[in-house]
């Protein structure tokens, strides 16, 4: 039952739409500079109003950028490349470490867990930078310096500590009893860490990866000290419009569209198995 | 050949020790009823013999098999739990065939004995629905079946009716006695409610104190509680206990209640010259409008008719209220004010005022 009056609606139809504008225009915005010459970007006042250009976004894809000054190479969809390679495979890897892990900080209580647990979490406190330097030397030591298996190593730093604190909450809420149940019925823990915690656990996995693959996606720091042209990710890629002619805006807008496009179709996808989540919910009686 | 034994066991957490030395043997088909107040150790009972916690002490032997050290999938043993522990994301049917599932049986074979299983608990329409669309009688049903169906030779139920309404719980009491005998299982049955204990068990297990007080038959724990504790917990309202000190006298021990002198016979010889409770079932106590010899004073303080049964609030002359219970509806005209009530001395129980052990009475 609703008690709310027109005015009440009203107000709130208004006070909701002052929110989303002011939050969504300067991603509207970016859509629009992205179909717009560096011209157009630039003019002054600025417009809503004109003719769609995909220039940037051929160029974005054929790589070959065209400037006032000549013509330059973009490695943009190398970098877009690589993202998805560096997030995916850090992202699986820290699933593959951090569910189990997880899972055995949540049922089992073995010395020194709490301050494992809260080492790794700690891991997310202390400023990129701080490690980075003295990182950067042993790795070039033991040869790790620009290779994706030394940038996946390093994004475990990022990933790990929250799929493992997330995870372990859900698997925490999953009533023991169940899994008991599931083993007494004559299966051996794995089929019930496999069967049971994992599939009730799904949500909170699902949201972690997500998350997880949102931070690593967004990393700047770590692939900017560690990685070379050929290895980095988009944001340092982005790096590349800053020309000696200029910042290329229609670029760098369209540059935007295309990297945030992957981490929206994951959300939007990832959101099924969300909602799905909850509605299990509790089965207590 | 004992389906269930326990020798031994025990088993205590940080918080102290739970079960102490707890020794029980089951035979096959027998329905042994373990029955204590909340607390007091019975699921974690339960889940030694499942397997999931360990004992410190002691050795389990299920199906004359040491299975002290095995791990729960190997036990082979049904179970259900007090909040059902279904599995969210499996239909009914799932979770009922999970242990046939585990056995490697055959789809077919599944489906027969799922359906038969189903239909015993009449729950065959519901079986393709998720737990959370089931309602609670259904959840408790699934759950029960789950426990029966891969046809265990032993069957541990954890308090499988406390959260079903009254009604359900009523009916049930009725069906699963014939339900579980008809399974030929060896049944462990938890309940902290003394009337569900006496109508499902062949025997009572009372749990106190992390000890088994008294095993034995519900008649029998009824009638000859070895305690205090044990007298207490069954019976509604509870047992009335009044001080006394009994003399010796004619054909047996006397004592006086509210300067009534009362006989208490042969029986409580035992009792004479100590400090003792008199333990009074409330439907052992009679009352009377006039004296009589055999009868102390009391003023009737409240009557509560409860259709088959009146339930009397009395306060003694000392001012110790005590109940009595008045089988029928005949006494509609019982109101309160001073009376007479008397008792049975063959109904009477007597227990040690120090120790609480049972001195004498009973039959």
């Amino acid at each position: 039952m609703e008690h709310t009056s027109v005015v009440e609606r009203v107000v709130r139809g208004v006070l909701i739409a002052a929110i989303l504008a002011f939050f969504l225009f300067p991603i509207l915005w970016i859509f629009l500079m992205s179909f717009q010459t560096n011209e157009q970007v630039l003019r002054i006042p600025p417009s809503l109003f004109f003719e769609p250009t995909t220039i940037n976004y051929a160029s974005l894809i054929t790589g070959k950028l065209q400037t006032s000054a000549g013509s330059m190479d973009l490695a943009f969809m190398q970098n877009l490349g690589n993202s998805v390679l560096l997030s995916t495979c850090s992202v699986a890897l820290a699933l593959v470490l951090g569910v189990p892990a997880a899972y055995a900080f949540a049922r089992f209580k073995f010395p020194l867990s709490e301050d494992i647990a809260f080492t790794l979490l700690s891991f997310r406190f202390a400023p990129p930078l701080l490690v980075l330097l003295p990182l950067a030397l042993y790795f070039q030591d033991i040869g790790l310096n620009d290779t994706y298996i030394g940038l996946i190593w390093v994004y475990q730093l990022i990933a790990l500590p929250l799929i493992l604190w997330i995870v372990r909450g859900y698997f925490e809420d999953i009533s023991p009893d169940i899994e008991y149940a599931y083993r007494i019925a004559g299966h051996s823990w794995l089929q019930t860490f496999t069967r049971i915690a994992i599939p009730l656990a799904m949500p909170g996995i699902a949201a972690a990866g997500l998350l997880a693959f949102i931070f690593c996606w967004n990393n700047f720091v770590f692939a900017l000290i560690l990685a070379s042209a050929d290895k980095q990710p988009v944001t340092v890629g982005a790096l590349a419009f800053v020309t000696a002619s200029g910042i290329q805006y229609g670029q760098i807008a369209a540059a935007i569209v295309l990297s945030v496009t992957p981490t929206l179709a994951l959300a939007l996808y990832a959101q099924r198995y969300l909602v799905e989540g909850l509605s299990l919910g509790a089965v207590k009686g | 050949m004992a389906q269930i034994e326990l020798r031994n066991v025990t088993k205590s957490f940080k918080t102290g020790k739970v079960l102490e030395g707890l020794s029980l043997s089951a035979d096959e088909g027998e329905i042994v009823c373990v029955f204590g107040p909340s607390g007091v150790g019975k699921t974690v009972l339960l889940r030694l013999i499942a397997g999931v916690e360990e004992p410190d002490a002691g050795s389990i032997w299920l199906e004359g098999r040491d299975v002290t050290d095995a791990p729960p999938e190997t036990r082979g043993v049904g179970i259900a739990f007090q909040n059902f522990a279904l599995f969210p994301h499996m239909s009914a049917y799932d979770n009922i065939g999970s242990a046939l599932t585990a056995r490697g049986a055959s789809a077919a074979t599944i489906k027969a004995k799922v359906e038969k299983v189903a239909g015993l608990l009449k729950i065959g329409h519901v079986l393709s629905h998720a737990p959370r669309e089931l309602s609670n009688g259904q959840k408790q049903r699934t759950a029960l079946a789950r426990a029966l169906a891969a046809d265990p030779k032993i069957v541990l139920l954890d308090d499988p009716l406390r959260n079903v309404d009254a009604k359900l719980r009523y009916e049930m009491r009725l069906e699963l006695p014939s339900l579980l005998r008809a399974s030929g299982a060896t049944v462990l049955y938890v309940t902290q409610d003394y009337k569900e204990a006496m109508a499902i068990g062949d025997r009572i297990a009372v749990l106190l104190d992390g000890r088994f007080e008294q095993i034995g038959r519900p008649s029998a724990i009824y009638r000859e509680p070895v305690s205090m504790g044990v007298a207490r917990l069954f019976g509604d309202p509870t047992i009335n206990l009044i001080p006394i000190r009994p003399r010796a006298g004619d054909g047996g021990a006397t004592c006086e209640i509210g300067g009534a002198t009362l006989a208490l016979g042969p029986s409580h010889a035992a009792t004479e010259g100590r400090s003792v409770l008199l333990g009074l079932r409330p439907e052992a106590l009679s009352v009377i409008d006039a004296g009589a010899p055999g009868a102390f004073p009391v003023e009737v303080v409240a009557v509560t008719p409860l259709n088959e049964k009146t339930v009397l609030l009395m306060r003694m002359p000392d001012g110790q209220e005590i109940f009595a219970s008045e089988a029928g509806v005949e006494n509609e005209a019982r109101q309160p004010g001073p009376a007479f009530a008397r008792f049975d001395p063959a109904r009477v129980l007597a227990f040690d005022e120090a120790t609480g052990a049972r001195i004498g009475g009973g039959a």
